[in-house]
């Protein structure tokens, strides 16, 4: 399995953001994205997912068989929104995606205690904080299985005991072979990632 | 797909009610006719069945533009068009049509013989407005998953949805009428364009998730 970025380029509105990016990464790597404001983070993330067509250049997904044939499909995206239904509690929410994206792994239960959240699942999201929202995104991550993870400022609104608990779990899925690209401006507590800086223009 | 549907459904009915402003939408339109037209029975017997046709075709429009924007404002939408090779992108749009129809539109179609009464129309005649209004109506909604999908990342895009759709659904509106005054009216015939009116949902069923699928998927930044 494996990640290949090769002179990716990404453009918003018709402006070039970044370009002549390339990096590949293996099983068990994981990618830091850095950089101030505008720099193309989120843009660099959103075109690896799939979601942004690449200016020029392509991202290649390598070795995941039949299931996950393209980055898009091996791929959990976490971008600045948290992808769930304020009228739905906690539970509703994750089992709706553990059962809509495939795959499952942990239970909706497991994944809730994983990011310290078990007292509250049966509460409308809609009631939740903004960190405990946050950690409800990132238990979507654990309720189905995909390799790679490409997190955008995944602990923005996280308490150091959060943060704390999320780099246990991001060592854990690149202990199990994942890949993880995240953006951010905080360290995430992985020791051995490599750093990717954006400069601005 | 089914979870989706669910999850739909379950939203429609939790948080936006829905079904209730449709209803009283479509209540407050038929229920004025009677009032602006005279009390000829006869008249509004004959006109019945397209005034209730008009309404529901209305008050069908109302929240359509919502169809895709909730989803897009809490980043659903990413996921749901991430996951594009999981499930085919068109059969989530169909399902998310599904789902709407249930929850907003087919009350409507559950309280169109009761507002048929108030126009005098006869027990015939609201069997057949009805039925129409059944096989129709989800024509209407599949229409607007283009209009909405077309108009997701505008904020204010209601007005503009209703207008993109509403040329599209006078066939539909036209052979409704159509066959439920057949039903009533001896010369003209029942079946013909029934059987066109459910054609044209078959038809919108396959064209309109495609088409709100593709936009979808440029509309994504």
């Amino acid at each position: 399995m494996r990640l290949a970025v090769e002179n990716l380029s990404g453009e918003r509105g018709g402006e070039l953001i970044f370009s002549g990016l390339s990096f590949a990464l293996d099983p068990g790597q994981a990618l830091l994205v850095t950089g101030p404001n505008g720099a193309g983070k989120s843009t660099l993330l959103r075109t690896v997912a799939g979601l942004l067509p690449a200016a020029s250049g392509n991202v290649e997904f390598s070795g995941g068989g039949e299931t996950f044939p393209d980055v898009q499909a091996a791929c959990h995206y976490l971008g600045h929104l948290n992808g769930m239904k304020t009228a739905l509690t906690v539970e509703e929410n994750l089992a709706f995606w553990r059962t809509f994206l495939g795959g499952p792994r942990l239970s909706v239960d497991d994944a809730l205690e994983a990011v310290g959240l078990s007292e509250i699942g049966h509460l409308p999201f809609g009631y939740l904080s903004t960190g405990q929202r946050r950690r409800t995104a990132i238990a979507r991550l654990l309720v189905s299985h995909r390799p790679v993870w490409l997190l955008d400022e995944p602990t923005s609104g996280l308490d150091h005991a959060s943060e704390a608990r999320f780099s246990e779990l991001m060592r854990t899925h690149l202990a199990d072979g994942g890949i993880i690209i995240a953006a951010t401006h905080l360290p995430l507590g992985l020791g051995h990632a490599r750093e990717l800086r954006m400069g601005a223009g | 797909m089914l979870a989706l549907y669910l999850r739909d459904v379950k939203l429609g009915l939790r948080a936006g009610s829905g079904a209730l402003t449709g209803a009283l939408f479509f209540l407050a339109v038929v229920a004025v006719i009677p009032f602006g037209v005279g009390p000829d029975l006869n008249l509004l017997a004959r006109i019945g069945p397209a005034i209730l046709w008009i309404g529901a075709l209305l008050a069908s429009l109302l929240g359509l533009d919502r169809l895709f924007q909730g989803d897009r404002e809490d980043g659903s939408l990413d996921l749901l068009l991430g996951s594009r090779d999981r499930h085919m992108l068109a059969l989530t749009v169909f399902v998310k049509c599904l789902a709407h129809w249930t929850v907003s539109v087919l009350p409507l179609v559950l309280v169109s013989p009761l507002l048929g009464l108030f126009m005098n129309v006869p027990p015939l005649g609201l069997l057949a407005a009805s039925s129409t209004l059944l096989v129709g109506t989800p024509a209407i909604t599949f229409i607007g998953a283009v209009g909405a999908a077309l108009a997701v990342a505008l904020p204010r895009g209601g007005l503009l949805v209703s207008v993109i759709i509403l040329p599209l659904t006078v066939p539909v509106l036209i052979f409704g009428v159509a066959a439920s005054r057949g039903a009533v009216a001896d010369p003209d015939p029942f079946l013909p364009p029934f059987l066109i009116l459910s054609a044209l949902t078959l038809f919108f069923a396959v064209i309109g998730p495609a088409a709100a699928a593709l936009a979808l998927r440029s509309s994504s930044d």
